[in-house]
């Protein structure tokens, strides 16, 4: 049931530096970007905004790429990175709907808390992969760090500005959906080789992207696609919501990892 | 707030964070956009935000501040309805009529476009729009159809004629 929306105090900054100013060190701050996560959360109460930083004019938008690497602004649309270098654009293309897709953000992506009758952050898997650094500031001043740190310490106080990763030699990744109007992505498993290296994650196997590290290292000790997936679930502890249970996660993420790495090559 | 809906200008007195469904609904009563699953699943209550599909339910009003809006009040009229709405009477693609406003507007951004538009493009374009009557076939013909100009909106009668007074049967021999 919808309640009445409250007056909040917001600040709609039209640059960069006047949105890392109305931040500050983020306390009491609701960050609304595509506004397809917090949204729902105002119109059932469920969160209510002292002060929001609405996001859409500070220019925090757009993909740039220079000498093999790609950046990414914060409020770029999910709909803006279907055409990311993979596995981030497959990862992209099947993120909600068009419709969503082209007002939810990478920044909200990265922030997003873990989803209760299904998961969230579908892109996480894509950006660990990948290498990505997020950069990010709030208390304590600007900080650049890999992914997975900043998914670990989780979002609360940090303003994200841009995500950032070397272009890799080849990415792919493999799914579980659940057929519906729009097929809802159970679990995504990502690979990206860059530098030689490869590097595994996972989406939607539990509350954020998590990095496949024994499935890594029985790579880089010369297995092969179905040495790494018997070390698949290492990392992991599958989780259960609506959509699968923690039993079929379990079951279907090694079938993930090695069809993920089969089509790495 | 200003905010322009179907050519009208309004001032919006909601609070900023107020999702644009809401703003339609209640304060400018605008019903067509519906509030359906109210966090961006289902499709309903979508409408065209400077002429783009837009879930009105994830949008504070405070984000389109000055935007023009665009739901099914502005498409046709019953003498005069628009390719859209001809073609979702042409091919029966309305049932319980819910979902019906977001799947138009979501029709009506792809008949904006120019070029061809494919089936598959059209399904790809409407997937985030929920029919719980799952008439997604005859929806799928209606949109394809009008998207690619195959709707003569002057073969539509739309039949006006007051229900109220008449004793409607639904099953024959049953009590009206």
């Amino acid at each position: 049931m919808a309640v009445p929306v409250e007056a909040t105090d917001v600040v709609a900054p039209s640059s960069l530096d006047a949105a890392v100013a109305a931040f500050a060190d983020g306390s009491d701050v609701t960050i609304v970007g595509g506004g397809t996560i917090v949204l729902p959360e105002i119109t059932h109460g469920r969160v209510r905004p002292r002060r929001a930083l609405l996001l859409g004019g500070a220019g925090l938008a757009g993909v740039r790429s220079e000498s093999g690497r790609t950046t990414i602004g914060a409020m770029t649309s999910v709909a803006d990175l279907e055409s990311a270098p993979e596995p981030l654009g497959e990862a992209a293309r099947h993120v909600a709907d068009a419709e969503v897709r082209a007002q939810a953000t990478i920044g909200g992506n990265l922030c997003a808390p873990p989803g209760v009758e299904s998961p969230r952050g579908d892109l996480q898997a894509a950006l660990i992969a990948l290498g990505a650094d997020v950069r990010s500031t709030g208390a304590g001043g600007e900080r650049t760090e890999p992914v997975e740190a900043f998914l670990a310490a989780g979002p609360e106080g940090r303003l994200v500005l841009e995500v950032s990763f070397a272009d890799p030699e080849a990415g792919a990744s493999a799914s579980v959906r659940r057929p519906h109007a729009h097929a809802y992505t159970i679990m995504r498993v990502c690979a990206a080789r860059t530098g030689g290296e490869v590097r595994l994650a996972v989406s939607g196997a539990g509350p954020r992207g998590i990095r496949l590290k024994a499935a890594e290292a029985a790579l880089a000790g010369g297995g092969d696609a179905a040495a790494a997936a018997e070390r698949a679930v290492d990392d992991v502890t599958p989780q259960d919501d609506a959509l699968a249970s923690a039993w079929y996660r379990g079951k279907t993420l090694p079938v993930l990892v090695r069809r993920a790495l089969n089509d790495l090559g | 707030m200003r905010l322009t809906v179907n050519g009208t200008e309004h001032d919006v007195l909601s609070p900023p964070l107020t999702p644009l469904l809401q703003v339609l609904r209640e304060e400018l009563s605008i019903t067509s956009p519906k509030a359906g699953c109210q966090q961006g699943g289902c499709g309903a209550c979508t409408v065209l935000v400077d002429g783009e599909p837009r879930r009105s339910c994830l949008t504070p009003i405070a984000s389109i501040e000055g935007a023009s809006v665009a739901t099914v009040e502005g498409l046709g009229t019953p003498e005069e309805l628009s390719p859209v709405q001809a073609a979702f009477h042409e091919h029966y693609a309305a049932q319980c009529g819910f979902c019906t406003s977001g799947f138009m507007m979501a029709a009506e951004a792809l008949v904006q476009r120019d070029g061809e538009t494919s089936r598959e493009e059209v399904i790809e374009a409407l997937s985030g729009h929920i029919c719980r009557c799952t008439g997604y076939v005859k929806i799928i013909d209606a949109v394809t159809a009008a998207v690619n100009g195959d709707v003569d909106t002057a073969r539509v009668e739309v039949d006006q004629s007051p229900r109220g007074d008449e004793a409607v049967t639904l099953i024959p021999g049953s009590p009206a």
